[in-house]
């Protein structure tokens, strides 16, 4: 019974650790553009820092 | 042939700038990505031959004041929502993305793929909404601001909620399982009363709030039901789910062994996964199509009476106006050729695909492109007194008169609520008055009774198909946007095709005649330096001609170069007595030759005639509706097989022939893609319609198929009937099932475990016949 005791909390609260996470993902927009994810994986690289000036002479080019 | 850097179009040759673009706009654009150093893009990007190409739009004119659109966010940032199209793959999300990050005062840019909307913030002040928006049109995207509040956002709060109610279910269920089988096992075991109460007791915990949550999209439904006197599905799940929780609660009460606990949250647990992947199949395609740009929404150059020019929105515009129409913009208004010749792309209108001249006294209506030259209209009429919008009109009155269709499973559960309600109550009334139990215990075996007889497997049975049957045919590039189409379609005994788009690719084909290869060359030769379609056709016929120098193109007239001309019969000076033939042809004339014919033809689509016999297999008759002359319509039913054709029909008379066969008890499949379609299109029974379909027309039909291939309209039938197939059996053997266990429930014979087994069989023998339809064949 003690044992049963300790287990079943346990068991629960991982459970619950699973529905929240589950329920934190969805709410930040992760199940948004499942299309999208799948395929930004592939561009590994982050957008480059900004450059303001070379931005501007780039447009004038 | 060379393909364009930018929009990797092929090349004219002859009129490529700097011997790689298609055009200043593409050259521009290419230097721009290249000048932000995010040439990687060229490499990583597939052209989806289905998406608009990335031509930018030369015409800035007619444009949008994004700051208006512009929506105030907390800490002084601004937003702006905008749907882009011409998307073709994930390095086009990348680009844009990274093109708008590199802006200055730019916080936050995301595109989302699968919706193709892009929400855009930056800081109030520091970055020109009109300016940032012109770095992504410069690349040949088109940005439309759309209201964040009004669009499909109340589909995808409805998705995030299943999706929600579904996690919770699915975390119970697990869990109370842990419990439930500790009991099973422990009955066998002789596990004492009081663990098993404690057990119980812990499941009520884990149960009782996650139907309260779980259970919401099913009460909410089932109350709103009956609200209206009506039933649905809904109501003997809602039902069944409550008095099982309720009874177990109060047999843990008692510390009694029959608690259902697991039974009530694995059903809700199952439905929810049925529903949910029934709305993303069907959100998918409405996503496709919700891509609705307001036709007549971009603005009209006025030519003021003081000789400025204005833009004004097209409504604004007062009759009898003069109206500036540039080459490639797409007219707003209604009017009368007053000055210029250009040749006018009427495919929206008429569904036609050859351009028509356009000459001083043509009428020409809101919707058609000019293709050519610039003309000048007057106004004769606008906004809603304009053709497109009484086609609109036509649309929508037959989108009214469509009949509801009740779909199968609330036809279904509307005799069986009451029967399985009947059935409980007499069992409780039996037990009591006849057999004399104690009102408790005859409660417990009527409650059983609801529960054996719980609609699981009855619930399931239609969503489960429809969602493998949709994503079979999703596969093959068939995307559904009625829930009830399917069930709709599998009735269909007559089909209705439209002739142009529908049933030939909309492209015209050089037709073989008593010209010579020679005469081929010459002509494909000039030929090349031209975009018109019959151009397009005779240079697609000989791929080795080289282009000629010194071509120029008369509007609406043809080609010209060294004397040699191509082009229409008037125009070349074609003497009346020479031998012609009916539809679209170019003449090649020049001094010395003898004038030479070429004549086209609109071709079928190459499995065209397979399709119509495959559907003549099926039993189906068909019927072929074209607003088209009769010589051209009559030529296509005999090449493709179809006995029955009418040519000439305007668009109320393809209404009208729709509205008199479903008056004789025909169930009618349209078939269609022009705006001409559109009406036809939501007054027959069911409707289909081509990817390559105008926007309207999209909206108007129930079925998108994607791709050159007419065969996925008899396959999408066939999936549809093997569909309404297995919904039947699948009710036989949730009836089956029921016959077997219900008089053992009445009996008082079930157990929790009998009943967990039990449902959990019959919802897996109805999935597991539902899955046979995701094998072809």
């Amino acid at each position: 019974m003690t044992n049963l005791v300790m287990l079943i909390p346990a068991a629960l609260l991982l459970g619950l650790l699973g529905l929240l996470t589950f329920i934190w993902a969805l709410k930040s927009g992760q199940f948004e553009d499942l299309d999208g994810a799948a395929n930004r994986i592939l561009f590994d690289d982050d957008p480059p820092a900004k450059k303001p000036e070379s931005n501007k002479d780039s447009e004038k080019s | 042939m060379a393909s364009c850097l930018h929009c990797g179009q092929e090349l004219i040759p002859g009129k490529e700038v700097d011997g790689q673009y298609c055009c200043a706009g593409c050259h521009a654009a290419h230097d721009l990505v290249q000048g932000l150093g995010l040439d990687l893009y060229y490499q990583r990007r597939s052209i989806d031959p289905t998406a608009r190409p990335l031509i930018p739009d030369a015409d800035e004119s007619a444009k949008v004041d994004f700051a208006l659109h512009a929506r105030e966010k907390d800490a002084g940032e601004q937003a702006l929502y905008l749907m882009v199209e011409g998307l073709h793959c994930a390095a086009c999300v990348w680009l844009i993305e990274n093109v708008l990050s590199r802006q200055p005062g730019v916080t936050y840019v995301r595109l989302n793929m699968t919706t193709k909307r892009l929400e855009l913030r930056w800081k109030t002040g520091e970055a020109d909404p009109n300016q940032l928006v012109h770095s992504v049109t410069q690349l040949g995207y088109r940005l439309v601001p759309y209201d964040p509040a009004r669009i499909g956002d109340a589909v995808s709060a409805q998705e995030k909620e299943l999706l929600k109610c579904m996690a919770v279910a699915g975390f119970s269920a697990g869990n109370v399982m842990l419990f439930s089988v500790s009991v099973w096992a422990g009955h066998f075991e002789s596990m004492g009363w009081a663990t098993r109460t404690f057990l119980h007791w812990f499941s009520a915990l884990v149960v009782l709030p996650a139907v309260v949550y779980a259970g919401r999209p099913f009460f909410k439904s089932a109350l709103e039901a009956l609200s209206h006197r009506r039933t649905n599905m809904d109501v003997p799940i809602s039902l069944g789910v409550l008095l099982t929780t309720g009874m177990s609660l109060w047999e843990t009460i008692r510390a009694g062994e029959h608690a259902y606990f697991d039974a009530a949250i694995t059903l809700l647990f199952f439905l929810l996964i049925g529903r949910y992947l029934d709305s993303r199949a069907r959100g998918r395609a409405r996503s496709a199509a919700s891509h609705l740009l307001a036709l007549a929404a971009r603005a009209v150059t006025v030519l003021m009476p003081d000789g400025t020019r204005k833009l004004l929105p097209p409504e604004q515009v007062s009759v009898g106006s003069t109206v500036l129409v540039a080459t490639g913009e797409r007219i707003g208004i209604d009017g009368r050729v007053t000055d210029g010749v250009s040749d006018l792309d009427t495919s929206l209108i008429s569904g036609e695909t050859l351009p028509v001249q356009a000459k001083p006294g043509t009428q020409v209506f809101a919707g058609m492109t000019n293709l050519s030259a610039a003309l000048r209209l007057e106004v004769t009429a606008v906004g809603e007194a304009t053709l497109l919008a009484e086609i609109v009109r036509l649309m929508e009155t037959a989108e009214l008169g469509r009949a509801r269709y009740a779909a199968i499973a609330d036809r279904v559960s509307r005799w069986y609520a009451p029967v399985v309600h009947t059935a409980s109550l007499g069992t409780f009334l039996v037990w009591t008055f006849v057999i004399g139990a104690a009102w408790q215990s005859a409660l417990l075996t009527a409650v059983s009774v609801l529960i054996i007889t719980c609609p699981c497997a009855l619930a399931l049975a239609v969503p489960v198909v429809q969602v493998v049957a949709s994503s079979r045919l999703m596969r093959q590039g068939v995307l559904m946007k009625s829930a009830t189409a399917l069930e709709r379609l599998a009735l269909v005994d007559r089909v209705l095709f439209d002739k142009t788009g529908t049933l030939t690719l909309g492209r015209p084909d050089l037709l073989p005649g008593e010209w010579t290869q020679k005469d081929l060359d010459v002509a494909a030769s000039m030929a090349l330096s031209s975009r018109h379609p019959l151009a397009k056709a005779l240079a697609r016929q000989c791929p080795e001609a080289v282009p000629r120098k010194d071509v120029t193109e008369l509007a609406g007239l043809g080609l010209e170069s060294d004397g040699l001309r191509l082009g229409r019969r008037a125009w070349c000076q074609v003497s009346d007595e020479l031998e012609g033939g009916e539809g679209p042809e170019f003449w090649l004339v020049g001094e010395g030759r003898k004038p030479v014919r070429f004549a086209f033809e609109d071709g079928p689509r190459p499995d065209s005639k397979e399709t119509v016999s495959a559907l003549k297999k099926m039993g189906l008759s068909m019927e072929l509706l074209s607003g088209d002359r009769p010589f051209a319509v009559q030529a296509l039913a005999a090449k493709v097989g179809l006995e029955e054709w009418r040519a000439q029909c305007l668009p109320s008379d393809k209404v009208a022939r729709l509205e008199e066969l479903k008056q004789n008890g025909s169930k009618p499949l349209m078939v269609g893609d022009g705006l001409n379609d559109a009406p036809a299109l939501s007054a027959a029974f069911v409707s289909m319609s081509p990817s390559t379909a105008v926007d309207v027309s999209q909206t108007a039909a129930d079925v998108i198929f994607q791709g050159d291939r007419l065969m996925s309209v008899a396959e999408t039938l066939h999936v549809a009937k093997r569909a309404s197939n297995l919904v039947r059996q699948n009710f036989a053997l949730a009836l089956v099932y029921n016959m077997i266990t219900v008089p053992l429930a009445m009996a008082g014979h079930v157990t929790p475990l009998f009943a967990a087994i039990a449902m959990s069989s019959s919802s897996l023998v109805v999935i597991l016949n539902a899955l046979r339809l995701g094998r072809r064949g």
